[in-house]
Parts: structure tokens; sequence; C-alpha cells
């Protein structure tokens, strides 16, 4: 397998301006939902079948004239699936459509969905929708195909300000480490890293700068972003026989229908079973 | 820009004015977000700088900004004016700076002054200045007058301390909306910049030009960069923001109706040949130590034009085809030509790269004078609100007169060229994609329209043919001519011997050689479009060699790959840089290195006749005070033509004096309102979403700002019953606008001279066509944000005043 790559967004930076939105619906030929007039500069809502990279606003303006911006009054957070370690989307999937890559990126094969959604209910931060045209659902695949060809993801690639940056998992996380020392040293003591340590899901492959608390965000915290039975050793257990019976049955099932499996099952590398 | 993009990563400190760029510019935007984040620097070094953001509205730049001041639109003179002052009562600017590259020690004629609101020479009648009482005291050789000890209170410097001593802290307080204690903490912060190793960099955009008070409003921000030293210098400068890709191109070229390519003034009615031209329109030298660099030259640059545009018909019998250049009467700036075409003066229009009935101020206006054209042609990739304007909701088309015709012409990616940036960096681009449909070049249109005319004459003849019948096409295919062909022309070449030029030192006014453009020349000399170069950040250390940015091989920047004008001024009088950290250019003792001087290579500056530093001006030095301006030689504040307020500082004479008023000129009713009526500020902006109004087109971004609206202060909102969502209707004196409401802590209350005052602001970009007009095709008649605007401009360019005006709100 490759060296896990990822992505680390440092929200403190992110101008809102979306590029990474546009960028990604263009190269992933996303036609987009209807247009609609929603709330402060966010007229997209939410991740879902067509929207992989989501800027969220979050206005959190004083009364006063004068204002310290620095990234603190008026939040911009550019949203995207997280590629957990621990994926609960790929844990439920019961066709194992949803697999993690050589890249270390949590991916769906759309030929192996059959469209029954539980990753959609199950995914913590709602980064999976159902498009009614395929039958299937949809997510971020960490521009799949740009990294088979050694290319940045899209949305890291047109990002003005580098808040969206792509690269080793371990190269990415010293820099975060230290642009928060660098927030720190500066007097914001709220700023913080999410994801870059194994406390959320195991580690996030995309993981974040926030400014604040991952609540105000809309984000689980640490206390709540675990798999339930990840404290359970004795159903971890289980859980990884049934996972290999099923990856077995899986494998039976693909043979006996005499279709190839696709090539993504090659590499498939079931890191949360380790 | 006097600076250059990459170049903001210098500064200490960087204070936004009238811009937008997180939002409007987000990808010169990473320039200031490494000035203030790169951790593995310091102040100085691309890190640790601070930046402080004065807007009417929280924007997203604001978002990410050290400070934030909320500032009533169009009073950015008080702010930079109380800055001005706090410097001069505190000492803080740089004196040496100030004293030899200024114009600090130069005494004023006797008979100017300022009192109650006027500058000397008004005339209210016309509504004139009659400048001639704002120039130097002179002594008999000519030269300007001068005390070094900068006492005499004649000198400019005493002048300028004494025009701002009325901006203290209470006045720019009860001016701007600011409150005193965060005024005074910024300029504190701005005080420092005065120090040698310290420097500011100022960036402004549209958000000053669009006031009756523009120039003047950028003016002030120039006045208090030349009081800290930090004209001329990396990491600092004067800076504008430019609009399109283009919009810099544009203007060295020309597209405007007061200059010709490379600022040469338009001849004026009464020059009958070249050497009376040129004594109107260049600089003189004053001074012994100026050396005037643009004034003499003029003429060669201007015979180089004209050799470029009528070759062999320019002689020196006939003194260069001077008499081929339309001599212009009056004003002829773009509400001038819609004023025309209300008052049926005007027979045709052609448009292109813009849509006059989005862009114009008053749209009901330029919808009249549209309507009463013979015929209209836009030449665009799309249909526009121009070209569909006779069909518009609530347009009856049999009450239009005008016939109108839209050409398919191509988009920029469709075509290759140059854009120019802000920083006046020349980049050539390729074509991205081949022309679609039947569209063709805009130059290409022209082109063959002009084969057609000059046939036209062949065979009808016509009044005074010969400026037509004369002007050069030699293109290989004169129908189509190629950019690369009109680039090597804007270069200019030796006529003798058929080559081109590196340098518009070798221009000649002798008719031997010919420029189209003179800042250009050296652009694309014999070893080729330099344009196209791209040596950059694959090896910073070979292409960056000063470490400061300059990059002197990534395509090239007018004048002479320069990419910090003014520099001479970076360094002291002995040529050493007064920041060695940052240098801009430095005297070796044998030359200058660093940035290509601004300043003769080898000139030694302890050559006691060495050069004044500022060598474009006829004084040589940079000027606090200016007689080049319309509405007076000091900045000063003046409301906007619509104002909540009187001006604090002169009730009597509260807006500008002598900005144009064209409806009362024209005779029709005043179209302004008053604060009784419509008691809400509104500005104007665009979103980050956005690109002019092409982007209507272009469903992926209709999607991200799908419908027009206004944005609405809290406690504006709970007194009107407001909330985000609803349909409101914004009115003016002029027209409305029908739009959703977005309720925001963004904007919030003002308390401006004993007044509590909302304001609102106003994204434009929508209108009746395109995607999201299609969708909601009853709602897009009322979108056009423009039919609120006022129909009045600056005083100097009048650029209209789009940024400031009086609205009224209510739910629909």
């Amino acid at each position: 397998m490759a060296e896990p790559v990822g992505l680390f967004t440092d929200t403190s930076i992110c101008i809102g301006c979306k590029a990474c939105e546009v960028a990604c619906k263009e190269w992933n030929q996303l036609p987009g939902n209807e247009p609609q007039f929603r709330d402060s500069f966010d007229n997209t809502g939410q991740l879902d079948a067509q929207n992989w990279r989501h800027v969220k606003f979050i206005e959190r303006m004083p009364e006063e004239n004068m204002t310290v911006g620095n990234g603190q009054a008026w939040l911009m957070m550019s949203d995207i699936c997280k590629h957990c370690t621990h994926a609960s989307c790929l844990e439920v999937c019961p066709t194992h459509a949803i697999v993690r890559t050589e890249f270390d990126s949590v991916f769906i094969q759309q030929e192996a969905c059959n469209g029954c959604r539980a990753c959609i209910g199950a995914c913590p931060y709602g980064a999976i929708g159902f498009n009614e045209d395929t039958g299937t659902v949809h997510k971020c695949t960490m521009c799949y195909d740009r990294l088979q060809n050694n290319m940045t993801p899209a949305c890291a690639k047109v990002c003005p300000t580098q808040s969206i940056q792509f690269g080793k998992l371990a190269d990415l996380k010293d820099k975060a480490d230290a642009r928060l020392a660098t927030l720190q040293r500066q007097g914001n003591s709220k700023a913080q890293l999410y994801g870059r340590d194994d406390k959320i899901y195991g580690g996030l492959g995309a993981f974040f700068l926030l400014m604040d608390k991952p609540e105000v965000y809309g984000l689980p915290d640490k206390q709540n972003a675990v798999l339930p039975r990840r404290n359970n050793a004795g159903g971890y257990l289980g859980a990884l026989l049934t996972a290999a019976v099923a990856l077995f049955a899986g494998a039976i099932a693909l043979r006996r229908n005499g279709s190839p499996a696709p090539e993504e099952t090659q590499t498939v590398d079931r890191s949360t079973d380790g | 820009m006097t600076n250059h993009w990459r170049d903001i990563k210098n500064a200490d400190l960087i204070l936004i004015n009238g811009a937008n760029p997180a939002e409007a510019h987000p990808i010169g935007f990473q320039w200031f977000m490494r000035a203030k984040l790169d951790p593995q620097r310091g102040p100085g070094n691309g890190g640790g700088a601070k930046i402080i953001h004065a807007d009417p509205r929280f924007s997203r730049t604001s978002a990410v900004s050290d400070l934030y001041l909320r500032i009533r639109t169009g009073t950015d003179v008080a702010y930079f004016g109380g800055l001005i002052n706090y410097v001069l009562q505190h000492d803080l600017h740089h004196a040496e700076y100030v004293k030899h590259y200024t114009n600090a020690p130069l005494l004023i004629n006797k008979d100017f002054n300022f009192k109650d609101g006027l500058f000397s020479g008004y005339d209210a009648a016309t509504r004139f200045y009659n400048v001639t009482s704002w120039g130097y005291d002179l002594d008999g050789s000519g030269s300007p007058k001068r005390d070094d000890s900068l006492q005499n209170p004649r000198c400019v410097f005493q002048l300028i301390k004494k025009h701002y001593e009325r901006y203290t802290p209470e006045m720019v307080s009860a001016i701007t909306g600011i409150p005193q204690a965060d005024f005074l903490k910024v300029a504190e912060m701005v005080g420092e910049m005065g120090r040698a190793d310290k420097v500011m960099t100022i960036v402004y955009a549209v958000g000053l030009t669009h006031h009756t008070t523009g120039g003047q409003l950028i003016r002030s921000g120039a006045v208090l960069q030349l009081l800290l030293g930090n004209i001329g210098r990396p990491g600092g400068g004067m800076n504008a923001e430019r609009g399109h890709a283009n919009i810099q191109g544009n203007t060295d070229n020309a597209l405007s109706w007061e200059i010709l390519p490379g600022y040469l003034k338009t001849p004026a009615p009464g020059q009958k040949n070249i050497d009376d031209y040129v004594r109107h329109s260049a600089s003189k030298k004053l001074g012994e130590f100026s050396w005037n660099f643009f004034g003499t030259n003029y003429k060669k640059f201007t015979v180089s034009l004209l050799k470029s545009w009528y070759g062999n018909a320019a002689t020196k019998q006939n003194d260069f085809a001077f008499d081929y250049l339309p001599k212009i009467a009056e004003n002829a700036s773009w509400l001038t030509i819609f004023d025309r075409a209300m008052k049926g003066q005007m027979e045709g229009l052609m448009l292109e790269g813009m849509t006059a009935t989005s862009i114009g101020p008053d749209v009901s206006q330029i919808l009249e004078g549209l309507s009463k054209l013979k015929w209209l042609v836009v030449l665009d990739a799309f249909p526009t609100t121009s070209s569909e304007f006779w069909h518009a909701p609530g347009m009856d088309p049999a009450a239009v007169q005008t016939e109108v015709f839209l050409l398919p012409a191509t988009h920029w990616i469709e075509k290759d060229g140059a854009f120019t940036n802000s920083g006046r960096w020349v980049q050539w681009k390729d074509q991205v994609l081949p022309p679609q449909g039947e569209a063709r070049h805009d130059h290409w249109i022209f082109a063959d329209l002009f084969q057609r005319l000059k046939l036209l004459y062949q065979q009808h003849g016509g009044k005074f043919p010969d400026p037509l019948m004369h002007l050069t096409m030699d293109y290989a295919n004169p129908l189509r001519p190629e950019l690369d062909e009109l680039a090597q022309e804007m270069n200019g070449k030796d006529l003798k011997s058929g080559k081109r030029l590196a340098t518009f030192v070798k221009l000649q006014d002798d008719g031997s050689t010919a420029a189209g453009n003179w800042l250009y020349t050296g652009m694309y000399p014999e070893k080729g479009n330099l344009a196209k170069r791209r040596d950059g950040v694959q090896d910073i250390a070979k292409n960056d060699p000063t470490g400061m940015g300059f990059f002197p091989n990534w395509a090239w920047s007018w004048p002479l790959n320069r990419r910090v004008m003014y520099n001479r001024a970076s360094a002291d009088l002995e040529g050493r840089p007064w920041d060695p950290k940052r240098a801009g250019i430095k005297w070796t003792g044998e030359k200058w290195v660093g940035d290509v001087p601004d300043y003769p290579s080898k000139m030694n500056p302890k050559d006691p006749k060495a050069w004044a530093p500022f060598i474009m001006n006829g004084e040589g030095v940079a000027r606090l005070f200016s007689n080049s301006m319309s509405d007076g030689p000091i900045p000063e504040h003046y409301e906007p033509m619509e104002s909540p307020v009187k001006n604090p500082l002169h009730p009597d004479v509260s807006s500008s004096p002598v900005a144009f008023l064209y409806d009362k000129h024209a005779g029709r009713p005043d179209r302004f309102g008053t604060p009784d009526e419509y008691p809400i500020v509104a500005t104007t902006y665009r979103l980050t979403e956005h690109e002019h109004y092409l982007t209507q087109q272009v469903r992926k971004l209709v999607e991200l700002q799908p419908e027009p609206f206004v944005e609405l202060p809290e406690g504006l909102a709970q007194e009107k019953g407001l909330q985000t969502g609803d349909m409101v209707r914004v009115r003016s004196k002029r027209g409305k606008i029908e739009v959703r409401a977005l309720v925001s802590k963004r904007l919030g209350p003002l308390h401006v001279a004993g007044k509590n005052v909302w304001q609102v602001g106003i994204p434009i970009h929508w209108g009746f066509v395109g995607v999201a007009a299609e969708m909601y095709p009853e709602k897009a008649q009322h979108w056009l944000v423009n039919a609120l605007t006022p129909f009045v401009g600056d005083a100097n360019s009048r650029t209209p005043e789009f940024k400031a005006f009086l609205v009224q709100v209510e739910k629909v």
C-alpha cells in the first residue's frame, strides 16, 4: 500500500470562497442541486450526493463596532467526508461497496452499491447522499482517479489560501502541529486540531484545524466520535469475525456472479480490523 | 499598483480600505495571508504582519483580519486624514524621506487658502476651481522656493499639518462612526510605520473610486504613505486592486476618453501642432535636480505612437499626422455618453466587454438613453441585459426605436493574448478552447468593420477620410490580426533596421521609431515575447535572487520589468536601503542592484547633481500637495451627494462643490433623495461567487448564490419586521429593487454626527438574463441594483458614485 495520504483543512485561513465546491463538482462531473436561497452565504446547505465539499458559515459577530477577525468572528469551514480510520459507513455496508483504498481513503464502489442507504444513517458527519438517478450513494472519493495519477485532489488544488492542503498524512500532521503552535502563540487559545490523532474515529484522513470546539461546527467531540463497540473487546472480535465471513461470502458471491471483481477490491485494506 | 501582489507578503501592516480582497481577489489574497501567517518568518520577512480592514460591512476579508473597523461608506478621507493628523501631531513621520523625497519643503503661492470647505479659486456659478493659486511660489529662475527647516507657514509641510489639525479623533469618529478608542488603537499601529525598519501597504479597490470624492479618497491614503516614507519601498505603496483580469491592460492601452495609450493626454481643441500639444500636456521641469523624465520624453512617445498608427503617412512635414488625432472638445466619459443619448444626441453605440444596462448608474436613465439610439451593437459571448433591453420585463418594445444587433464574440478563454494584472505584470496566456459556433474575436470584428468602412470611403468619398485611409494594418491578414502581431506593434521598433526595441529610452521624436504604447516597449524585444516567461517557484533560489519576490524572469511588468515603482525612494540619499532586510534597490558604488531601478542605473547618488528620486514628476519629488486635481490640492472630506448628515467639518459645503451635476445641467428634474425620505445608507459590491455579469450564465456558480439579496443589520430588520428570506423592496429616489432579505450581525448601527445611522449592503450581479432570471422570470424585472444608484460621478474622473447613496427598505 502507498503511504497514507489525506487532506488537512485549516479553517483559520479559509475565506469561504467555495472554489473547492466548484472545482469538486467540475472534476467529478456533479450536476448539482436545484439552486435555492438559504442563509448567510451558504446556499449549498449540506454534504450530499451532489456536494462533496460544503463550506459552512457560522456567524458569531459581537455587537461592538470593532471586531477582532482573525478567523474567530465568522467561522468558515470547508467540510468534507472525513475518511475515518474507524469508518462507520464501511462497517455497516452490507455489500462491501465501501472500501479502503491503497491511499487509505474510504471509497464507495458504485458497481457494488445496492442503494440500501445504511451508510447514510451510519455516517456521523452526514457526508453521504443518495442519488435518485443512479440509485446509489455518493460521497467524496478524495479524487481517487486523480490520486491514481499522482494528482492533487481538485479541492486542494484550487484552494487560493492553501487552507486545504493535500499530502502524506504524516507530513500534514507536522504542518498542522506547527500551525496550531503559531496560533496558540498568537493567543488563539480555542484553536484545536480535529481528527489529527486517533481520538476521533481512530483518526481522520481529512482532518481539520478548528477555531473553536467541534460542537460549534456541528461535529461530534471525542467523547462521542467513537464507534460504540470499540469499547468492547468481545464485540470487537465478533465484528471482526463477522466482517471476515462477510468478506469471504462477498468474494464467493462475486465469483458466482461471474463478474470480475472491481479493481479496488484487490487493494482493500480493512485497516479497521487492525 | 505601485507594487505588486506577491510584494504584499513583505509588509508589516496592511490597511485595506474600499476593498474586499478575500472575496474579490481570492487568488491574490494568498499574499495577505502569507504576510500574516508564515510561521518560519518574523515581521518583515513575510510573517507576523497585521491586517486592518475598514469597511461598512464585515466581509470575508474582515473575518481573517486582525482588526475590523465598521466605517460609514465614503468617509475614508476622514479616516486617513485622522491618521495623517496623528502622525504629524506626534512627529511620527519619516523625517528624512519627507524632507528629501516629497514636496514638503516647497512653498506654495501666497494666494492659496482653504476656508469653510472651499479652496481658493472657487466659482460657485460654474462649480469649478480656477487652480492658478494652487501652484508653487517660484523664484526668479522658475524653481519653487523651499524651506528645508519645514517651518515656513507657506511650505507644503505646514499647510498639510494645518489642514489636518481639524481631523481630531473626535472629528474622525463623528464622520466615520468609528469609536475614538478604536481609531486611536489603529493610529498607534500606523504611527509605528514611519520608522525606517517598518513598512505598511495600503490596498484599495473600487470601494474608494466609486465616490464623488474618489480621487481624493485615494490621494489621502497616498499622502499618509508619503509621510510614513512607504512609497517606493517593497512591502509598501498605494495599491489598487483592479476589477477584471485585464482592466490594468485596458487602462494602459487607453480605452478611455481622456488618454491615449501610455497615459499621454488626448489633444484638446486649439492645439495646432505637436509642440503645442506637448507644451500643454507634458509636465514641466521644476528645479535643477529634476529629471522630469516623462515630460522630457513626451514628444518622443507621441511621435512614435503616431508613426505606429499612421506609418509612412506620418512625416516630419505633416507634423507626424498630428491633425489626424481627434481634439476632444468636452468631457466624453461614460456618464456623458448616456447623458447625450438621453438628450437624443447619440445615433449609435457599440458595447463590448461590458453590459451598460447592468453597470450604469440609474438604470432607468440608461434604458432611456439606449431607447433613443438609432442602433445598438453588442459584442458578447452571451445575450446581455443590453442586447435584450428592448424586450426586458417592464419595457414596451414599441416605445424603443433602437435597432439592436448582437454579434457573437469570443470569450477570453477562446483566444490567446496577455492579461496585465493589478501589479502591472503582463502575462501571456494560451487559447483554451476554439471559438464556439460563429463567434469571432472582437478585434477581428473591428478589423472587418474597418475594411468595410474604408471601402465605403473609397467608393463614395467623404469628409476628411485621411485618418481612416492611412491607418496602418500591417498584419499578415489585415482582416484577422493575431494578438502576437499586436503585441509586437505595441512594443515598437526602429524603423531603419526594422528591429524591435528593448527599451523606450531608444524612442525618438524624428520619426525613426514607432511604438503603439511606450510603456510596453521592452515587452517583446528581438529575443522574444517576455510576457511568456515562466521562471517561477520551480527554482526559487535561482529565479528570485534577492528573495524579495521580484522573480524578474516571470512574465514582464511595465515599465521595463520594474516590480516596484518609484523604487529610488526605497534607499536613502546615499543609496543605502532604508531597511536592509527589505531592499528595493541599493547603490554598490558603481551601479544600482536589486529591482530594475527607477533611476539611471549608473547614476551615483552622492553626485551633487544626482537626480531627485521621483523622476517622472516635474518637481522630482512626490506631491503631498498637488495642483493636478480638479477638486483640491489637499484631500478634504466631503459627504456623498446623498448623505444622512451634513458634513461636520463645514455643513454649508457638505458634499463635493465641483462634482458635475448632469441632471441639473440637462434641465432634468432633480434625482437626489433626502434623508427624511430615504434614511438608510446603502452601498454596493460584488460577491466572490460571481465575475461581473458573465457568471449569470454559469449554473454551478448560480447555485452558490442563486438570488439577489440585501444584507440588513439585525436592528434594522427588527424595526422593519424582517427575517432572512423575506422579500423586501429597496427604494431610492431613482428606482427600486425587490430581493430577499439577508439579516446579519455583520452589519450594524453607526453613530454619526450625533445621529444613529443604518447601513445596508447590496451585491450587484443579477438582472433579467441568465440562469437565475430564467428560473424566476416574474421576479427578475427588479433585480438590477443600479436602478438605485445616482447619476453622478467623481469630480475628476466622473466615475459614478456606486458606493454611497440613500434608500428606504420595506417588506413586500
